[in-house]
């Protein structure tokens, strides 16, 4: 591949007590590339999004980011808040994470958290009303509405989140992580719940935010319609293992992979069942 | 929020059949619940021996009010309000919403003339200053538990500690009221942090826990530093504020002569009472201001979600803190202000049913709100002094008043919340901007 990596996941083992969630993986996610992440339930695919972000602290293993800049953060030694503030990951969560009780427009300016704390001369200046701080903050809200814009939803920036339907809380939940401005963005099944033209527009929308706005993606999705269309580079994982890793065509056609979404075929089992017995 | 005006089935009403169900099982419950506590009764017999004697004629009059009462809710109560809620058109109904802010004005200015109008009532005067404490109190509060969504049942610490640290820096150094406020202020907010960092990871019921202990630790040190604090004697004789160097007595340098009026131990009272009133209108505008900044959207964001706020490069550890030394310091404020007025303070006054009390009005006046904890507070600290005669049955109508609050408006008395920011229309938008003003003192 030629594209530079900007993340790269180096013999990563997660353990949790006897539990082996992740064993020995090592891939690379390229700069303006869309990573997905795909294997059956229980793979892995969420923890080792908890380790990228912060959330876990690895086992074993070494998590590297490269910002466009040069400039490279060792994630596993960074703590949650500082990945996303410093080495610019944000992420989605499986089960939207939103701030239900606050507006959509409060929810993307929570996002600006860290340039506005600045801007606000960490409060004290914000409390005597700078200037400074009402620019910044006109300059944010602008943002925010720019995003709420993207994911149409810019005439319920004053709703509270939680009053959304399902699918436009998750459209929010992207327009709030793109809000930090990531470098590398983190969606844990993006597309779970939305009905064909919906997922059809999310597709969409992620090319879109890559080409427009130079990030990478790191993608974990079920979803094979929006996997196989979308990415530009798969991993597989199950039990925690890495089985394949390629184009979408390259994964479609290992017979790995096959054997883990699919099973193994008959006469196999009856001949492990016989291994198992002697 | 226009509602239509559709007759729907209520799913409540109940026919007459399941109305009379209801009430006898409600019958039932009250037989069990007073047979053993009304039917029966031990009395001392003409021997000296226990007689048993039986008063099953008053146990068959509260069971028979309990039916009745319960078929007349379930028959005419629920029919009455539901009725009424839908006879009320939705105009009156935003107007009443717009009137909050009038409300809130009101409030302010009543709070501000109350010395005029009950300055020959030393004790409503009195009550009014105790009021206006407990909305200061509620205030500090509010900012820790309505905003970051911790639950503090420790919150009387910081109100000891800002009233010890008056009470000693003013003995020790002889320093003025003035100076020694924004000290107690800060010392508190330290015992903020100080308590802050072992609860960090802590959420929900555990957070509570430690907190009512660390508000027991601090009473305990209180009452057992003999050396510092005086133990269970407490301070006395703390240095009583003056108004600019000027002090309230009699002397020919007092505030009276200064200007020229007859003395009279009310100016104090007045004086106190203004000087709370300007804490607790500063501790509204500084809460009020904040929620605007990204210090107050980072508090309600750790409420909704801690886990999302750390995925958003919020610093949660310093967004609790910040939470707690704010809260703390207000509470310090009040304590230092509560030393000054009552001259003496011992641990006695920082039991944990102040805690719970300034918790019950931040919870009953609707988290986050300051209009409705200001509300609160009045009422019932209110309640409590209108109640006073009928000392026996306060605790009871308290309780009943809790119960009816927590069925009916289980957010509390002013349970909306207003945005910190609108996307229409700028910073402060017009209807923010009334917002922003509302929730004076009391």
């Amino acid at each position: 591949m030629t594209a530079t990596p900007i993340l790269a996941v180096e013999h990563l083992t997660m353990r949790f007590g006897g539990l082996l969630a992740v064993s020995d993986l090592s891939f690379s996610a390229s700069e303006r590339h869309i990573t997905a992440l795909i294997g059956p339930n229980g793979a892995g695919k969420t923890t080792l999004f908890n380790c990228i972000t912060g959330f876990y602290r690895p086992t074993v293993g070494r998590l590297s980011l490269v910002h466009p800049g040069g400039a490279t953060f060792l994630l596993e030694r960074l703590s949650e808040f500082r990945i996303a503030k410093e080495a610019r990951v944000a992420r989605t969560f499986q089960n939207v994470r939103l701030f239900a009780g606050m507006t959509l427009l409060e929810n993307l300016l929570v996002a600006q958290h860290n340039t506005l704390m600045v801007a606000s001369g960490f409060t004290v200046l914000g409390l005597f009303g700078a200037r400074r701080y009402a620019r910044a903050e006109a300059g944010a809200v602008d943002k925010a509405r720019y995003w709420l814009d993207r994911v149409g939803l810019a005439d319920r920036a004053d709703d509270p989140a939680g009053a959304l339907p399902y699918g436009a809380q998750r459209r929010l939940e992207i327009a709030r992580a793109m809000c930090t401005d990531p470098v590398l963005l983190c969606l844990d099944e993006p597309a779970a719940g939305l009905n064909n033209r919906e997922s059809a527009e999310l597709n969409e929308f992620l090319r879109a935010i890559r080409s427009e706005h130079g990030i990478s993606i790191l993608l974990i999705e079920h979803d094979m319609g929006v996997v196989m269309e979308i990415s530009d580079h798969i991993v597989v994982l199950d039990y925690g293992v890495k089985i394949a890793d390629g184009t979408p065509e390259e994964v479609r056609n290992d017979p790995n992979v096959i054997a883990a979404y699919l099973g193994v075929p008959n006469e196999e089992i009856g001949r492990i069942e016989a291994e198992v017995r002697s | 929020m226009p509602v239509p005006h559709v007759r729907e089935p209520n799913p409540k009403r109940l026919d007459g059949i399941a109305a009379l169900k209801q009430a006898a099982r409600a019958a039932g419950i009250a037989v069990g619940l007073f047979v053993l506590l009304l039917g029966v009764r031990t009395e001392q017999g003409p021997t000296g021996a226990l007689v048993i004697t039986t008063r099953f004629g008053l146990l068959a009059e509260i069971v028979a009010a309990v039916f009745l009462l319960s078929l007349a809710r379930s028959l005419v109560w629920q029919r009455v309000v539901a009725d009424f809620t839908r006879l009320v058109p939705a105009a009156v109904r935003t107007a009443a919403a717009g009137l909050s802010h009038h409300l809130a004005r009101a409030f302010v200015v009543f709070a501000l003339l109350a010395p005029v109008f009950f300055y020959t009532n030393r004790y409503l005067l009195d009550l009014a200053i105790l009021i206006v404490t407990y909305t200061m109190l509620g205030f500090g509060l509010n900012i820790v538990v309505g905003l970051a969504g911790l639950l503090d049942l420790g919150y009387v610490a910081f109100y000891a500690v800002g009233a010890y640290s008056y009470a000693l820096i003013a003995q020790t150094f002889g320093l003025s009221f003035w100076i020694c406020l924004p000290l107690a202020g800060i010392l508190a907010a330290f015992a903020g942090v100080l308590l802050g960092f072992p609860v960090l990871r802590l959420r929900g019921d555990y957070l509570a826990i430690v907190t009512l202990g660390f508000g027991e630790i601090i009473r305990l040190i209180l009452l057992n530093w003999q050396s510092l604090t005086g133990g269970p004697n407490g301070i006395s004789g703390i240095p009583r504020p003056s108004f600019f160097g000027l002090p309230f007595n009699s002397s020919p340098d007092g505030f009276a002569a200064t200007f020229g009026l007859h003395y009279s131990p009310t100016h104090r009272i007045v004086f106190l009472y203004y000087v709370i009133l300007a804490l607790a209108l500063l501790t509204n505008w500084v809460t009020l201001r904040l929620r605007r900044l990204p210090i107050g959207r980072a508090w309600e964001a750790l409420r909704e979600d801690e886990i999302a706020c750390r995925a958003l490069g919020v610093n949660t550890t310093n967004t609790k803190l910040t939470a707690f030394a704010m809260g703390a310091m207000f509470g310090g404020l009040a304590g230092a202000f509560f030393a000054t007025r009552q001259g003496f303070i011992s641990p006695e006054s920082f039991t944990f049913s102040e805690s719970a009390l300034v918790l019950a009005i931040v919870v009953l006046g609707g988290m986050g709100s300051q209009l409705g904890v200001a509300v609160a507070a009045t009422v019932m600290l209110g309640g409590f002094e209108l109640f006073r005669e009928f000392d026996q049955y306060r605790m009871l109508v308290f309780g009943l008043a809790m119960v009816a609050i927590v069925i009916y408006r289980p957010r509390g008395l002013v349970a909306t919340r207003a945005p910190s920011i609108s996307g229409r229309g700028g910073n402060v938008p017009a209807g923010l901007g009334r917002n922003a003003r509302s929730g004076g003192a009391a």
